[in-house]
């Protein structure tokens, strides 16, 4: 059956790699990026680039020669492979550096600013110091709450009826698409969405009201609501449903007294992840809910300030006391990221301690 | 004895059909919802075809108006994308492929914090202390690349470009676009992968073998959800942005394009009048953009799991 | 040029778990050896020590010496990537690249090694593979196709169109034709047997029939006792494996008393 073939292994096209051949030690990365970084600290110094440019030239100093070592001393295919790998690395570190400077930067700025003060008053009558963000506190409480009682029913309701009625009906199969889509609604047309329909409803083109403010957020709520309670819904096994229809349970009390105590904590996770998720949107408020300097319990009346807003104002209208405000402006900021991180490691927390065991 | 039985059925049938009615009426309310905000937009952004040029910053119609910040959302989002998904790609296989099993999720939930920074905060960011650090690589920029269109400069002096803003826009953009593509590449199934191994590939040979031809589709889809995500944030780019409306292709000067976002951001509060409607009108338009790339990310995904499936 | 494989005293861990303990046999070159055993009893995981893929497994690792060709395959400056196109695997289930034509299936391992193929060598490469897989005749009008509009039986063989392809000295088969139908499973049996000529070729089967039909030499693997280690059993030519075997737990698998 043999063709005419050329000796097996020595075919002139075929650049085997040898089965025996040098190959570079196991620390030889780290080495490489040892004398990446003392070269690149050496150039950099001698050319006064700074921590930023030391470490631009030590990355592409390991770039260039661990593969070309490699090249040398074992063969191309493992160059490209090192090569590779170092840059999806550097690609990880490159991902982090925002992080970790936003968050360094927000709380080296912030903190100086977290005061009894800051977090009890208002900014009413107050020109320079002394002003706080507990009219903004309030309103961002307010606000979400509103959004969140608006949201929860109907993204429940809504995703109980794709689980449990429609499941895969087209119908079902339609609204589960728009929700997924409308997760990429921008938040402004979201805001700008309130406006419209509540200049309308009103008749007043100029309406600032805190409620509007929570319509536009449900409107960016309801799909994550939607999506991570349907996700819980369907974990909970058919087993424990038939269980109850057996017993001649209809099928609304078994949902309400069956299914969703035992997606409650997956349900609450992500309820939690939503707010987390609105609780730092500005651009719908700034439409539709305004600013103002005062404590404002209405909703349904008048501007109500809110952390976002007040942030976003704070800094690029500081007003007389440039300094003074942007400093406010930075320590609401670090408020929001505690709050929002709060929110996250909350939604963990009960998303962990609190599931049912299914104990396979 | 059959009295009784239909006698229990009623209470049982009334509470089924309130529940499942308000249950279905709560997911026509997302229709309605839907419907709602593209007919608001309408209703509002009509008039501001009557506009004047007094309402539309001097220029002389709408779609005059309109035209440079859809130029505007379109370019920064584009720079975002471009800047983003090499290195969204390049994480995602890090956690999928490279780092160690015990490390992976930890990383990945580090990436997703980035996520749940609110937008303000990068805004805050940007323009406090992103931009001024970028002006001495602007400046270089102006100096050595200065015949590229896109270095034309005069470097801003206070780094506040539409490439700063791009930068930021990036950085928000990571999360959503690696953590689809992480969960595709971990989904690759392991036979194909041995397959390549079992040639005698290396590790990077077998990713380009069997991982990433598999997730084609759905780095696409990532992508446009990136790119969707991008059109429509506002207050990073209303606050690093110092923009005059201009249409430039200039990266690093003072005068930048601005998007439809941070300008409605921007000017909504003072607004009085057909400029309101105008305001509304550029927000409609954004929103069929941003309706279609989501609409055509879904229908990818969607289509690509039927195909797979079958 | 294929050659035997030399195994002496392999010990074979899953991190600290001991799964397969000294494995001591000589493979001849040029033949077919069966590998069978009850499920579980380690065949499998001997088989991919022969090529190192054992090893991709997180904390997966041998003790001992596995020698192809003069060379040990464990040695440190061994390059397993090199390993892999030496010795050859197919796999239980077909794997083509789901995304790659039925000819770039076949040239996939080989565009790995080489930088620069010209279309005729890729062409003669394409044909000289499909047919010694059998499969040409029935792919050639079509060879742009995908790989996975193909049969089963057609992907398996497919699937050894690629791996002889980049030309190995030995040809590792786990179960091929376990998820085949039993026309294909002849067909790739036949297949099998026109190979041994120029490969050396070790396979895992459940199938016991089969292990008699398509092999010179069978190797009996079992497990030593409930959660101890698998252990090589017995090795000798098929004929006396399956009438006279030297050990009893041979006798007693073969007869079908256990497995």
């Amino acid at each position: 059956m043999t063709t005419t073939a050329p000796p097996r292994g020595e075919t002139q096209h075929h650049e085997h790699v040898p089965l025996r051949h040098p190959r570079l030690p196991r620390w030889a990365p780290l080495l490489v990026a040892a004398m990446a970084a003392s070269a690149g600290g050496l150039l950099a110094l001698s050319l006064g680039w700074g921590v930023v440019g030391w470490v631009i030239v030590a990355a592409l100093l390991h770039l260039v020669g661990l593969p070309l070592w490699s090249r040398v001393i074992e063969n191309r295919r493992a160059a490209v492979d090192r090569l590779v790998t170092s840059l999806i690395w550097i690609a990880l570190v490159i991902a982090f550096i925002p992080l970790v400077s936003l968050l360094s930067t927000v709380v080296r700025n912030g903190a100086s600013e977290l005061t009894s003060t800051f977090l009890n008053n208002s900014m009413r009558n107050v020109i320079g110091e002394g002003g706080g963000i507990y009219h903004a506190l309030v309103g961002t409480l307010l606000i979400t709450l509103g959004a969140t009682v608006i949201s929860v029913p109907i993204g429940l309701m809504t995703s109980i009826y794709l689980v449990e009625y429609g499941a895969l009906s087209r119908l079902a199969s339609a609204i589960r698409f728009l929700v997924d889509v409308m997760t990429g609604i921008p938040s402004i047309v979201a805001g700008l969405f309130a406006f419209a329909l509540f200049a309308l409803l009103t008749g007043d083109p100029g309406i600032h009201f805190g409620f509007g403010g929570s319509v536009a957020l449900s409107l960016l709520m309801i799909p994550i609501v939607v999506r991570s309670a349907e996700e819980m819904l369907k974990l909970v096994p058919t087993d424990l449903r038939e269980a109850s229809y057996a017993l001649g349970v209809p099928k609304w009390r078994t949902i309400v007294r069956v299914v969703l105590p035992t997606a409650l904590s997956g349900i609450i996770t992500g309820v939690t992840l939503a707010i987390a998720r609105v609780i730092g949107e500005t651009a719908p408020l700034l439409i539709i809910a305004g600013s103002t300097d005062s404590v404002n319990f209405d909703l349904f009346h008048d501007q109500m300030a809110t952390l976002p807003v007040f942030i976003y104002y704070s800094y690029t209208q500081p007003g007389l006391n440039p300094e003074i405000s942007r400093g406010y402006a930075w320590g609401a900021a670090l408020v929001l990221i505690i709050i929002v991180m709060a929110l996250n490691a909350i939604a963990r927390i009960v998303g962990r301690f609190f599931a049912p065991r299914t104990g396979r | 004895m059959s009295s009784t039985v239909t006698r229990t059925r009623s209470p049982r049938r009334l509470g089924d059909l309130v529940f499942s009615g308000a249950a279905f009426g709560a997911s026509l309310t997302i229709l309605v919802a839907l419907a709602g905000v593209a007919i608001f937009l309408i209703i509002q952004g009509i008039p501001a075809l009557g506009a004047e040029p007094s309402d539309l910053n001097g220029k002389p119609n709408l779609l005059a108006y309109t035209a440079p910040l859809v130029f505007g959302t379109l370019w920064a989002a584009l720079i975002a994308i471009v800047i983003a998904t090499p290195l969204a790609i390049g994480v995602a296989l890090a956690v999928s492929h490279y780092a160690p099993k015990r490390l992976a999720s930890p990383l990945g939930y580090l990436v997703d914090l980035l996520a749940a920074v609110p937008s303000v905060v990068y805004g805050l960011w940007g323009i406090g202390f992103l931009g001024p650090r970028l002006v001495p690589p602007y400046e270089w920029l102006d100096q050595h690349l200065g015949w590229l269109p896109f270095f034309a400069g005069p470097a801003s002096t206070t780094g506040r470009t539409i490439l700063t803003a791009a930068i930021v826009l990036a950085i928000m953009i990571l999360p959503i676009i690696t953590a689809i593509s992480r969960e595709i590449f971990s989904q690759t199934p392991r036979l194909n992968e041995e397959a390549a191994l079992a040639l005698g590939a290396t590790r990077w040979e077998m990713i380009r073998l069997s991982v990433l031809p598999y997730a084609r589709s759905g780095i696409v889809s990532a992508v446009m959800l990136g790119l969707g995500r991008a059109m429509g944030e506002t207050m990073a780019v209303a606050m690093v942005l110092s923009a005059s409306g201009v249409v430039t292709f200039n990266l690093i000067s003072a005068t930048n394009p601005s998007t439809i976002a941070a300008n409605i951001a921007l000017s909504f509060a003072d607004a009085t009048g057909l400029k309101v409607n105008a305001l509304v009108a550029t927000g409609l338009v954004l929103f069929v953009i941003t309706f279609v790339v989501n609409f055509a990310a879904r229908a990818i995904v969607s289509r690509a799991d039927r195909s797979v499936s079958r | 040029m294929a050659t035997s494989i030399d195994i002496s005293d392999l010990d074979i861990y899953y991190s600290d778990f001991l799964a397969v303990e000294g494995v001591n046999m000589t493979i001849p070159a040029r033949s077919v050896t069966a590998l069978i055993g009850p499920s579980g009893c380690g065949k499998s995981t001997f088989l991919r020590t022969l090529n190192r893929m054992h090893e991709v497994i997180p904390g997966a690792r041998v003790e001992g010496k596995i020698v192809v060709d003069g060379h040990s395959l464990y040695d440190p400056a061994v390059d397993p990537v090199e390993v892999r196109r030496q010795v050859g695997m197919v796999f239980q289930r077909p794997n083509p690249f789901p995304t790659m034509s039925i000819a770039d299936n076949v040239l996939a391992g080989l565009r790995l090694n080489t930088r620069r193929l010209k279309k005729s060598d890729a062409e003669d490469v394409v044909e000289r593979s499909l047919t010694r897989a059998n499969l040409w005749n029935e792919v050639k009008d079509r060879l742009k196709k995908p790989g996975m509009s193909l049969s089963g039986g057609q992907q398996q063989r497919l699937c050894i169109a690629r791996a002889i392809a980049v030309e190995p000295q030995v040809l590792l088969m786990d179960e091929p034709c376990s998820a085949l139908d039993p026309i294909s499973t002849s067909a790739i049996e036949d297949l099998i047997h026109e190979l041994r000529t120029e490969y050396t070729i070790v396979i895992v089967t459940h199938n016991m029939q089969q292990a008699a039909r398509v092999s010179e030499d069978t190797a009996f693997f079992n497990l030593a006792g409930a959660g101890r280690p698998g252990q090589l059993i017995e090795m000798n030519p098929t004929k006396k494996i399956f009438s006279v075997p030297d050990e009893e737990a041979t006798e007693a698998y073969i007869s079908g008393r256990f497995g």
